[in-house]
């Protein structure tokens, strides 16, 4: 069973119920956040790399180059700039396609790993998997993907996906069994809840409703799971305890009394 | 012209709530740059004037009448992103490679409006803001195109400014909102997990040069950890622009629409000196750029 904690909206509690999850069904956890990846921070893991993930970059060979810019002009990213006696490879514009080398007509064109981030794991109360992007390295996706190989089809997997609806978060989401997404009851809430429920609807997911910080805000996000049928799996209250827990990287299944019941109940749920 | 960045690492720190309150005292174009999941219009009610459209990368599509099935692009994609001569449209890159090895000409890239620019009139000033179709991709270039209306809209109204509403992350979004912007103000709350956060923040802000102060946020959640981003900030030479108590009068305004300078005076006070401080930061900075 894949589960995909996703959200929208930053900041709502991925991380927390996705950990929460993890911690009372003995699941593997994989942090798909690979910009800002805090899950391990509520863990403490050893973590140990595993693996470099790398992109495919051109390399060129100037002395079979004839500058004739068929490379420059296939490249959807602008990411090669040929001058009249040099060629320019913008690193982080480079998706890496490989498009360059083919419509190369002098094989000047090889390829060489560029290394944009990582893949760690971590042995604890539950194993962690987590990827790590380089700092100034645009493309989260491709470490999202290399991290998805090492989901266990037999097992509980849950993935901690990125905030936002752009390419990483539905990455994460892709070939999930079931998405739970995370939101708070306010007005931004709900804007990126809607957001985020025509993806994983696009994305033909079953999905459910977990909304944090009941009590803050208004009445609308339960509105509108109503109006569209989403069923609401649950209701974490705002309550000062949970904060302070959350602030100190503390998982509230392990100090509040009641709620790994219902984290195990919620994973039940989610499994029918 | 000046540009402000305003972003966290982590999402949900308040970054929205913050460029809501410094728009009614900037006289600022406000840009909301967090185009797949943006709130300040919620706030800004913007009366549109303008909605351009965008066009993305371009998707592959296979015409599964001229396709003979031979699997050559399938195996030329990097992106994963054929399955059975069919392109997955949201994982496919745009790149146009299956075009170029695909022996019977039945594939072609067909670009499509991906998301839109938005420019308005606000109650606080003129307002730009893009918003990404839902699931689509290549959100670092409608940044950029938002950035660079707002720059326009700037120069044709006089605007001394521009404040940007930056994602969360630190990846392609991000460094297209930040990058080349004049200061990055970092909103960031005392949990272990904003923390780090904040950190790989300050690299990238380091990477891309931007000079950077910080606000913290709901800093009586946890005063331990407050104490540690002050010690943090004050070893790399960071300003502490402002340190902002927890206030369910946040989201009480933002319910009702407002901004927090909007709802509640001790609180919009607050904010101003904030605004202030960091609109002198600004200012300074420049005179030190010009002196050397």
């Amino acid at each position: 069973m894949k589960i995909t904690v996703a959200s929208g909206k930053g900041g709502t509690g991925k991380t927390t119920v996705a950990v929460n999850m993890a911690l009372a069904n003995g699941a593997t956890l994989y942090d798909c956040d690979v910009e800002e990846p805090n899950a391990n921070i509520f863990l403490n893991a050893e973590l140990e790399k595993i693996e470099d993930v790398s992109l495919m970059n051109p390399l060129f060979d100037m002395n079979r180059c004839t500058f004739c810019k068929k490379c420059a002009e296939f490249c959807r990213y602008n990411a090669i700039a040929v001058l009249p006696s040099d060629i320019m490879l913008f690193p982080e514009l480079c998706s890496g396609c490989g498009g360059c080398k083919m419509v190369c007509p002098h094989e000047a064109i090889s390829e060489g790993e560029r290394k944009i981030g990582e893949i760690y794991r971590g042995e604890g109360e539950i194993t962690i998997y987590q990827g790590l992007l380089n700092v100034g390295e645009a493309r989260a996706t491709p470490i999202i993907s290399r991290l998805k190989q090492y989901v266990d089809d037999n097992g509980i997997s849950i993935l901690d996906a990125p905030p936002g609806n752009g390419c990483p978060a539905i990455e994460a989401m892709h070939g999930s069994d079931f998405v739970i997404l995370v939101t708070e009851p306010t007005p931004f809430g709900l804007h990126d809840l809607k957001i985020a429920v025509t993806i994983v609807r696009k994305l033909a997911i079953p999905f459910g409703v977990v909304i944090n910080r009941h009590g803050i805000g208004d009445e609308g996000v339960e509105h509108y799971c109503r109006e569209e049928d989403i069923p609401v799996l649950m209701k974490i209250p705002y309550n000062r305890e949970i904060a302070v827990l959350y602030s100190k990287g503390v998982p509230f299944v392990k100090e509040i009394q009641g709620w790994r019941k219902k984290f195990v109940d919620l994973y039940e749920a989610v499994a029918e | 012209m000046k540009q402000i960045a305003v972003a966290s690492g982590k999402g949900g720190t308040g970054k929205t709530s913050m460029v809501a309150s410094f728009a009614g005292f900037a006289g600022a174009v406000l840009a909301d740059c967090d185009v797949d999941a943006p709130n300040l219009h919620l706030i800004l009610k913007p009366e549109v004037v303008e909605k351009i459209p965008y066009r993305g990368m371009e998707v592959a599509e296979i015409d599964s009448d001229t396709c003979i099935e031979c699997g050559a692009c399938e195996r030329a994609c990097r992106f994963n992103a054929i399955e059975n001569f069919r392109v997955i449209g949201e994982k496919c890159e745009g790149c146009g490679v299956c075009p170029l090895v695909c022996p019977v000409d039945a594939i072609e890239m067909k670009k499509r409006v991906t998301g839109h620019v938005y420019t308005a009139h606000t109650r606080f000033g003129e307002f730009v803001y893009g918003l990404l179709g839902a699931g689509e991709e290549a959100s670092g270039k409608l940044v950029t195109v938002a950035r660079k209306k707002a720059v326009e809209i700037a120069e044709r109204v006089g605007a001394p400014l521009i404040i940007i509403d930056a994602p969360a992350g630190i990846g392609c979004p991000v460094i297209a909102s930040i990058g080349n912007t004049d200061l990055l103000v970092m909103v960031v709350e005392p949990t272990m997990a904003a923390v780090h956060d904040m950190e790989r923040l300050l690299e990238v802000a380091a990477h891309f040069k931007v000079d950077t102060v910080a606000i913290i946020n709901k800093y009586d959640i946890n005063e331990d950890v407050t104490k540690r981003i002050e010690d943090f900030c004050t070893a790399r030479g960071i300003e502490i622009v402002g340190e902002i108590p927890f206030s369910k009068k946040f989201t009480e305004a933002m319910v009702r629409g407002m901004s927090i300078a909007e709802y509640d005076a001790p609180l919009a006070e607050m904010m101003k000196n904030i605004w202030e401080r960091i609109e002198e930061y600004v200012n300074a900075s420049d005179e030190n750029h010009n002196s050397v």
